[in-house]
């Protein structure tokens, strides 16, 4: 079976690849782009540590094959830091300690900021929802809620 | 593998058709891609239908509303107007999943995929809700209630898919609502479920009312007698223990981990009530 040609923006930028039609756009981004930020925990859409942003809307990377992302809008882990600037979110996950191992931080951040861009001002409660599906293993979520209030506040002042 | 993205609903027939039984449809993807990863199913050929427009729409039609069985739960959910006639379809379709999942999840496919504890289909029955499946003969339109025939079965020929979800014209005073009992508070599957859709007159009785259980029967259950318990009534304490008694006959759970028949026959009725009453403020505010 011959692989599938798909033309993609990945973080603003044009980018296209070669897939198998059964791949996932989490297996394209990291073995065919490169671009390991996106992290791979369950495997079967219970985790998040996979989440990625097509067309500004929130999904598991594992749960989408890459052939469905033809012509869309991604946007992974390596599109929130300008450069050596973190992102506001970056920097409060740093400095409230939101992360132990690491796997799931990608995946909370990726999520966390398409819930700031959609919700500015959001109440704990609805971090904590909006969030439910993103699972860490180590932090015990609450340096995380803080985080991402604390870098929403940030925000709003800016 | 093959992986089709057609971008009609007639080449979707077509490649249906064609592949024999050996294609799938895949809409959101959260359970087919999961079937398929833990080798379930192993389709020869995956048909999207993401890319055919009219089943990426909410439409208004006759005063009622026609879903493309490619909406997915965001975006019903960012949908104010479908969310102010149906709260209850709403509430239920949020429940489905995390964030990532609702961003592709769908109707069509909560209901294709047949688990008597998918959290859309209760709503949507008691919605009294119309799929038009198109296939090999045409297109024909089934009440929602009739396409789940047991856990993962589905009354749909060969060939044949869900283009649209059809929710009918509200009459003034209407209203729905859904709850479901999970142990936690959210990304859970129901150990039971309950969703109540019920229309009042001037006076605030009830004139109109559909009750559908979720999780307690292999299929998710329309219940005439709940209706009858509800008819004529404005909900008083007589009528919602009537009403919760109709769901407990009604009910015929399995017995497991999550729950006991004892248990999920009791809860099932509580749901129903509360739900009723739900239902019943909602309707109450929007006249």
């Amino acid at each position: 079976m011959s692989k599938i040609h798909v033309k993609t923006r990945i973080n603003g930028e044009a980018a296209e690849f070669l897939c198998e039609p059964d791949e996932t756009l989490l297996e394209a981004l990291r073995d065919r782009l490169h671009l390991t930020g996106t992290k791979e925990g369950c495997g079967s859409g219970d985790c998040g540590a996979c989440s990625v942003t097509v067309n500004g809307r929130l999904v598991a990377s594992c749960l989408m094959l890459a052939a469905e992302a033809e012509g869309a809008e991604i946007g992974t882990i390596e599109g929130l830091a300008k450069g050596a600037e973190l992102d506001v979110l970056q920097r409060k996950f740093v400095e409230h300690a939101a992360l132990q191992c690491g796997i799931c931080t990608p995946g909370f951040l990726v999520a966390s900021k398409a819930l700031l861009e959609k919700n500015p001002d959001p109440t704990e409660e609805e971090v904590r929802y909006w969030l439910a599906g993103n699972l860490c293993r180590c932090t015990g979520y609450d340096k995380i809620i803080r985080a991402v209030l604390d870098a929403a506040a940030e925000m709003r002042r800016a | 593998m093959q992986y089709l993205a057609p971008t009609s609903v007639d080449e979707v027939v077509a490649a249906l058709a064609q592949a024999d039984g050996r294609a799938r449809v895949l809409a959101g993807g959260t359970d087919l891609l999961v079937q398929m990863k833990s080798d379930m199913i192993a389709p020869d050929i995956l048909v999207d239908i993401k890319r055919i427009p009219e089943l990426r729409e909410i439409t208004r039609e006759g005063g009622g509303w026609r879903i493309g069985a490619a909406v997915s739960g965001a975006e019903f959910n960012e949908h104010a107007d479908i969310c102010a006639d149906w709260p209850g379809l709403a509430e239920a379709f949020d429940l489905i999943g995390s964030t990532q999942v609702q961003g592709r999840c769908t109707l069509a496919g909560n209901l294709c995929n047949a688990s008597p504890a998918a959290d859309s289909v209760p709503a949507m029955v008691a919605a009294d809700a119309v799929a038009r499946v198109a296939g090999p003969n045409g297109t024909r339109d089934v009440p929602v209630v009739d396409i789940p025939v047991g856990p993962g079965k589905t009354s749909l020929a060969a060939g044949e898919f869900i283009t649209s979800i059809f929710l009918p014209a509200r009459a003034p005073r209407s209203a729905d609502a859904y709850l479901r009992f999970i142990p936690r508070t959210e990304m859970d599957i129901a150990v039971a479920s309950a969703g109540v859709s019920l229309t009042l007159d001037d006076d605030g009785s009830c004139v109109a009312a559909r009750v559908a259980l979720g999780a307690v029967a292999p299929t998710v259950l329309l219940v005439e007698k709940a209706t009858a318990a509800l008819i004529g009534t404005r909900l008083e304490g007589a009528a919602l223990a009537a009403l919760a008694q109709a769901c407990e006959s009604a009910a015929t759970p399995i017995d497991d981990k999550r729950g006991t028949v004892e248990f999920r026959k009791q809860v099932v009725g509580v749901l129903a009530r509360r739900a009723a009453r739900v239902a019943q403020n909602r309707a109450e505010e929007r006249a």
